[in-house]
């Protein structure tokens, strides 16, 4: 795909400086993030991981303009972000294509609302990026006639084409089976690594955010702040393979440390309501040991 | 490690099944299941107990009613005796009067409803506006609107058509509403981050999303409008399946009655099968067909 938009390796520099949301009324009001600050390098790919409910979908729409930071300042490569923007395109959590539209008419559907380009050319470029992703035979298909794997590859095309600065995606592999997953995984990680866009990636599993990431945001519990931010030094191209290495156990090691420390802290003061999650993720560590 | 090709594990090859091959295929599927028969069975029993109960053993109370022999044989009768019969002209002018006046109201429901409940749902002030006279007026029942609607159109014709209207009418504005208010907020989102301005959101989002809401309120609109005509002839009409209704009974002619009933039926299902064509044509992405 050629890249027409204003994304490339060079642009892209997310700056989040301690940033701040609370939610609710009165007494009721609740701090949810606090202090946020983290950098999100050009061209390079940011895992955001903490427990479920700690606040990462929250950040995702702040950094995406839905909602309004109450203090702090998010610049894209030097520029203050106010309210959505073109720039800044977000993969949701649940999928997001439009039921109405055939896969190409929803992939297409970025470049044709910006217009400047005719209609050949963009499907062009949608059917190349599709097949990229295997869905090359679907594009006259209605979502709903795709499995759930299919859905978020095609959601990744619809917003990788329009060559954003910054790409967030918001937990999209959540509630795949583990080898749809493992499929998409290895889609998302070549996408990226062709075209280099700045990317934020939301999970709450770790093997899939170590995989994935050139740097990892560790968030704590309540209210949300960054714990730790840990650079991954692993080889790119990503393969499964590394996922015996001896560097890949250790990133892995020492971020569940950090998450358990913070989930043992949430069960503490009896908040936690996701904390088994990760209490399991790191009992396996442990027996694998 | 390469990039999946076109056909990665995990997707199954999807079959291609012509339109045609399917519809046999469920044709088939149909007369095989005990459904047909059922049906059959059950109208059998209808039409049996309805002879027994008027014809057979004239039963009190039933007695005076027309029976199945009866309605049939004056039906299909080149003489009839009471005047209507599928060979007289005047039976189609009854059926013809009475759809038009559906017709028109109908087709003037859904162009101002669909209209109003896409804004009322799209803009928030101007549902904030309309949204409690609406829901006041809704509840009336249509013959409360009688009186107002002879004051308001001496002419018998108008009024007819004008309470077969307020009915449809209320019908496909709220389920317009309904259908823009179930469409999901990340619709919204998407399409705005994708950079669609609001005329585009309205035309390929708030249209498309409501679809579903706005063709089931049609089909209500279209029962409440043969619901209203009818109530609206009886009292006003001077032709129509329900002045026809009314008449017969006027004038002792009591076979005629069921005829119109039953050609009311008819009618009525036909038109609630021509929306759901339109809508199924309109809304191919609802068919889920061979998912892989
Ligand atoms: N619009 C909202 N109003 C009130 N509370 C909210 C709202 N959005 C999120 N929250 C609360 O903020 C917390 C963080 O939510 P979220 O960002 O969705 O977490 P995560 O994505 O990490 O699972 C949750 O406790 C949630 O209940
Ligand atoms: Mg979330």
């Amino acid at each position: 795909m050629e890249t027409k938009g204003n994304g490339n390796a060079a642009s892209g520099r997310m700056v989040i400086d301690s940033i701040s949301k609370s939610y609710g009324m009165g007494p009721l009001r609740q701090k949810v993030i606090q202090d946020c600050s983290f950098t999100l390098e050009p061209g390079k790919l940011t895992v955001l991981i903490g427990p479920s409910g700690c606040g990462k979908t929250t950040i995702i729409n702040l950094l995406a303009g839905y909602e309004e930071i109450e203090t702090g300042s998010i610049s894209i490569d030097g520029k203050p972000v106010k309210g959505p923007g073109g720039d800044r395109l977000v993969v949701f959590q649940e999928t997001a294509l439009f039921p109405w539209m055939t896969l190409m008419q929803n992939v297409t559907f970025g470049p044709r609302m910006r217009g400047g380009r005719n209609s050949r050319e963009i499907e062009g470029d949608a059917l190349s990026l599709l097949q990229k992703v295997g869905l090359g035979d679907f594009r006259d298909k209605y979502p709903t006639q795709l499995s759930g794997g299919m859905q978020r590859r095609a959601e990744l095309v619809r917003a990788l084409i329009n060559s954003p600065r910054v790409m967030m995606m918001d937990e999209p592999f959540r509630g795949l089976d583990a080898m749809t997953r493992e499929l998409m995984q290895e889609y998302y990680i070549r996408l990226f690594e062709e075209h280099r866009i700045t990317n934020l990636f939301v999970t709450s599993e770790i093997e899939e955010a170590i995989f994935l990431a050139d740097r990892l945001v560790i968030m704590s519990y309540r209210p949300a702040q960054v714990r730790t931010v840990m650079e991954i030094n692993l080889p790119r191209p990503r393969e499964f393979s590394m996922l015996t290495s001896k560097e890949y156990l250790q990133y892995k090691k020492d971020a569940l440390e950090i998450l358990h420390e913070e989930a043992m802290k949430a069960f503490s003061t009896g908040t936690a309501t996701c904390v088994a999650d990760f209490l399991e993720a790191y009992s396996e560590i442990e027996e694998k040991k | 490690m390469q990039i999946p090709s076109a056909k990665p594990k995990g997707d199954a090859v999807l079959a291609e099944i012509t339109n045609f091959e399917a519809m046999a295929f469920r044709l088939k599927q149909w007369i095989k299941s005990p459904r047909p028969y059922l049906m059959v069975a059950g109208l059998l029993l209808f039409l049996a107990v309805w002879y027994m109960t008027t014809e057979l053993f004239k039963l009190p109370r039933f007695e005076k009613l027309p029976g199945p022999v009866a309605v049939i044989r004056e039906w299909l009768s080149e003489d009839p005796s009471y005047g209507i019969s599928i060979y007289v002209s005047e039976y189609y002018l009854h059926i013809i009067k009475s759809m038009m006046r559906v017709f028109e109201a109908f087709g003037l429901a859904t162009l101002l409803g669909v209209p109003l409940g896409l804004f009322m749902g799209w803009k928030k002030v101007f549902r904030d506006y309309t949204f409690p006279i609406d829901e006041t007026l809704r509840p009336i029942p249509m013959l409360a609107w009688v009186p107002l609607a002879i004051l308001m159109w001496p002419a018998r014709e108008a009024a007819i058509v004008y309470l077969t209207f307020l009915a449809a009418f209320f019908a496909t504005t709220l389920n317009t509403l309904l259908g823009v208010e179930s469409i999901d907020e990340v619709y919204f989102r998407a399409a705005r981050c994708l950079g669609s301005k609001p005329r585009h959101i309205f035309f390929r989002v708030v249209v498309p999303g409501a679809l579903p809401y706005i063709f089931t309120g049609l089909q209500i609109s279209m029962g409440v409008a043969w619901f209203s005509l009818v109530a609206g002839e009886m009292l006003a009409g001077e032709y129509g399946l329900g002045y026809l209704i009314w008449n017969s009974f006027v004038m002792v002619q009591y076979p005629i009655i069921v005829i119109a009933m039953v050609t009311l039926g008819f009618i009525g299902w036909a038109s609630s099968a021509a929306i759901r064509f339109v809508g199924a044509l309109l809304m191919k992405w609802k068919v889920r067909e061979v998912s892989p």
